[in-house]
C-alpha cells in the first residue's frame, strides 16, 4: 500500500513533467516568438549579473571572473573606509534629493494649469513646446546649456541688462553647478512628466466639476477638492518610482556638463564607477555599483510595500 | 451651461495664459538661441544679448561642419544602427510580449517575472562591460544593436495592447487552423498599430540619442556614432576637428560657439523635422504605459 502510493506519486510527477514538456512542444510557435527575447535577457542582463562576483574577488583580467581568487569583503572595507565614498554618496543624495524637491512638484503644477486652460489650441501648443527637450540626448541638452549659461551667453546678458556688474561662471562653481543641474532637469522633464498627470486628470467625470460649480465652488476649490484628489494615486506611483532611483542622480546629465572644477560636489556614484572602469580598477567600481543596486532594490520594494499597506494597493507599482 | 465668471477667475485666466506662455518660451528658447547662433557671423556671435534673430547671417559655420568627413561617417553609422536596431528590437519585443499575452504559454507568470526582474536589478556598468568583452562584442558594430534587443518597459506596453484584443478573435483563428506565428503577424500586429508606433518611435529615438555604448565599447573611429562625434566637439572642445586647416582667422567667419551650435543643429535636424508629426504617439505611449502591467 505504502509502496503503491509512492510509485503513484512519482508517476504523477513524471506525467506532470512530461505534460509540461509536451505543452512547450505543442506551443512551439509561441516558443519561436519568445526565445529570441529570452536569449537576449540571459545573454546580456543575467550574464552581466555574474560579473558582480568580482566585487568579492581580486579580479585579474587574464584569469577571468570565475578563476580570480576570492577576497571576501575586502573591497567593501576599502570602499567604505576610503574618503571617496562619503563624498560620492553625499553628492548623489544632495543632487537627487534637491532634484526631487524642485523637480517633482513642477510637472504636477503644469498639469493642473494646463487642465484649467480652456483654449484647446493654446494648450496643445504649450504642451508640444514643453515636451520638446525630452527627445534630445543629454549630449545635445548639455551642449545647449553650456552655451546659454556661458560666461558671455544670453543669460549673463540678461543679468547685465538688469544691472549686474559681473558675469557669473555657472559651470565653474559648485553651488551654481548644482543649480544648473536643477534648471536643466526641470527644463528637460517638466513637460514630459506632466503627461501622466494630464492623463489621469482627463479621466475625471465632467459632471463632478459641474456639480461643484452649482454648489458654488470656484476654480480653486474645484482644483483642491476634485483635481488633486483624482491624481493623488498617480502622484504616489511616480513618487515610488522616483524613490527607487534616489541613488541615480542622473549620470547622463552630469557627465555631459561637469568639469574638473566642480568634481567636489558633482561626482556621483555612477560617475565614480565610470572612472573606476576607465582606470581599470574593476573590483572596487563593481563593489560601489553593487552597493547602489542593492540599496535601490531594497528602497523600491519597501516603498512599494508601504504604499500597498496605506492605499490598498491602488497605487503600488508591483 | 454657462456660469458667470467672477473677477477672481478672470484674473486667474490671464495669469494662467501668462505662466503657460512663459513655460513654453523658456522650453523653446535654448533651441532657438542655438539655431540663431549657428547662422551668426563671428562679430554677431560675440555681441551681448538674447540673439533672437541674427542681424548678420552667414553659412560659414555650416560649411565648416560639412567639410569634415567624420560627420558623414558618424551620421551614416547612426542611421544604420537606428534602422537595423529598430527592426531587430521591435520584432524581438513584440514576439516576447505576444507569447506572454497568451494563456496557453507554459509558465507564463515565471517568464514574466524573469523579464521584470531585470528592471529592478542589473549588473551595473563594470560587470556589463566585462560581459560584453567576454561575448567578443568590443569594437563590433553589433554591440550597438544586440544588447538593446529587449526592453521590458516597451514589452509591457505591447503585452497590454495584445491583451486588449478580444480572446474570441484568437480562438476563432485557432479553430480555422492558424498557428501562433500567423496569428501574431496577420492579426495581432495589424491590430496594435498605436502601441507599435509608440514603441518604434521610442526605440528609434533611443538609438539616435545613444552614445554610451560607443564610449564604453567601441574605440574604432570608423564606427563612431553621431552623438559621440558631437560630444567630442561640444563637451571635449575638440573643435579643432573641424577648425583644422582653417588657420587664417581673417577669412573665417565663425568661432567655437557657432561651430558647436551648427553641429548641434545638424544632429537635431531629423528629430526636429518629424517631431510635430510623431509627438502624439509618444504621448499615447506614456498613457499606455501608465496602465498597470
Amino acid at each position: 500500500m505504502d509502496i503503491m502510493s509512492k510509485s503513484k506519486r512519482s508517476s504523477k510527477t513524471v506525467r506532470y513533467k512530461r505534460s509540461l514538456g509536451k505543452s512547450y512542444i505543442d506551443n512551439w510557435q509561441l516558443l519561436v516568438l519568445f526565445l529570441p527575447g529570452l536569449i537576449t535577457l540571459i545573454l546580456f542582463s543575467y550574464a552581466s549579473m555574474f560579473g558582480l562576483l568580482i566585487a568579492f574577488k581580486d579580479y585579474r583580467i587574464m584569469e577571468g571572473v570565475f578563476a580570480s581568487p576570492w577576497v571576501g569583503f575586502e573591497h567593501f572595507h576599502t570602499l567604505f573606509g576610503g574618503k571617496d565614498f562619503p563624498r560620492v554618496l553625499r553628492n548623489t543624495l544632495v543632487i537627487s534629493i534637491s532634484k526631487l524637491i524642485v523637480g517633482f512638484p513642477m510637472p504636477i503644477i503644469l498639469a493642473l494649469l494646463l487642465n484649467e486652460m480652456r483654449n484647446k489650441l493654446y494648450k496643445s501648443t504649450i504642451q508640444t513646446l514643453s515636451y520638446l527637450p525630452h527627445f534630445f540626448s543629454w549630449v545635445t541638452l548639455g551642449g545647449i546649456m553650456l552655451n546659454v549659461f556661458s560666461y558671455n551667453g544670453p543669460f549673463n546678458s540678461i543679468l547685465k541688462m538688469l544691472g549686474m556688474n559681473t558675469s557669473i561662471d555657472f559651470f565653474g562653481n559648485n553651488a551654481w553647478f548644482i543649480v544648473m543641474l536643477l534648471v536643466s532637469s526641470v527644463w528637460s522633464g517638466i513637460g514630459w512628466s506632466s503627461i501622466v498627470y494630464l492623463a489621469s486628470l482627463s479621466a475625471v467625470d465632467e459632471s463632478l466639476y459641474e456639480a461643484a460649480m452649482i454648489d458654488g465652488a470656484g476654480r480653486w476649490k474645484q482644483t483642491l477638492h476634485i483635481s488633486i484628489p483624482t491624481i493623488m494615486p498617480t502622484i504616489t506611483t511616480v513618487l515610488i518610482l522616483n524613490m527607487g532611483s534616489i541613488l541615480n542622480g542622473g549620470f547622463d546629465q552630469i557627465f555631459n556638463m561637469y568639469n574638473a572644477t566642480v568634481y567636489e560636489w558633482s561626482d556621483i556614484i555612477d560617475t565614480y564607477v565610470y572612472r573606476q572602469l576607465e582606470s581599470m580598477d574593476y573590483s572596487l567600481g563593481t563593489a560601489m555599483g553593487l552597493f547602489k543596486s542593492v540599496v535601490s532594490l531594497i528602497l523600491v520594494l519597501s516603498v512599494n510595500k508601504i504604499t500597498k499597506k496605506i492605499n490598498d494597493s491602488e497605487s503600488a507599482v508591483f | 451651461m454657462k456660469i458667470k465668471r467672477t473677477a477672481g477667475e478672470k484674473i486667474f485666466n490671464v495669469f494662467n495664459y501668462i505662466i503657460l506662455a512663459f513655460i513654453g518660451i523658456v522650453s523653446l528658447y535654448p533651441f532657438w538661441y542655438t539655431v540663431s547662433m549657428s547662422f551668426s557671423t563671428l562679430a554677431e556671435a560675440s555681441r551681448d544679448g538674447l540673439h533672437l534673430f541674427p542681424m548678420d547671417t552667414t553659412l560659414a559655420s555650416y560649411k565648416a561642419v560639412f567639410e569634415n568627413k567624420d560627420l558623414y561617417t558618424a551620421y551614416g553609422n547612426t542611421i544604420l544602427r537606428t534602422v537595423l536596431g529598430t527592426v531587430y528590437s521591435l520584432f524581438m519585443q513584440a514576439g516576447f510580449a505576444y507569447a506572454l499575452s497568451r494563456s496557453n504559454m507554459p509558465n507564463r507568470k515565471f517568464w514574466a517575472f524573469v523579464a521584470v526582474f531585470t528592471m529592478l536589478f542589473n549588473g551595473g556598468t563594470i560587470p556589463t562591460y566585462l560581459n560584453i568583452r567576454n561575448l567578443g562584442l568590443l569594437d563590433s558594430f553589433w554591440v550597438y544593436i544586440l544588447p538593446l534587443g529587449m526592453n521590458v518597459y516597451n514589452m509591457i506596453i505591447l503585452r497590454n495592447s495584445f491583451n486588449a484584443i478580444p480572446e474570441s478573435l484568437y480562438e476563432s483563428a485557432k479553430l480555422d487552423g492558424a498557428g501562433d506565428i500567423r496569428i501574431f503577424t496577420q492579426i495581432f500586429l495589424p491590430l496594435s498599430k498605436a502601441a507599435l508606433a509608440t514603441v518604434v518611435l521610442w526605440i528609434a529615438v533611443g538609438h539616435w540619442n545613444s552614445y554610451m555604448d560607443n564610449l564604453l565599447y567601441v574605440g574604432d573611429t570608423t564606427k563612431k556614432v553621431l552623438q559621440m562625434y558631437m560630444r567630442e566637439i561640444v563637451q571635449d572642445n575638440k573643435t579643432e576637428l573641424i577648425l583644422s586647416g582653417q588657420m587664417d582667422a581673417s577669412i573665417t567667419d565663425y568661432n567655437d560657439e557657432t561651430v558647436k551650435s551648427a553641429t548641434i543643429v545638424v544632429s537635431m535636424l531629423p528629430i526636429l523635422c518629424v517631431y510635430p508629426f510623431i509627438q502624439k504617439y509618444f504621448v499615447k505611449g506614456v498613457m499606455l504605459g501608465s496602465v498597470k502591467g
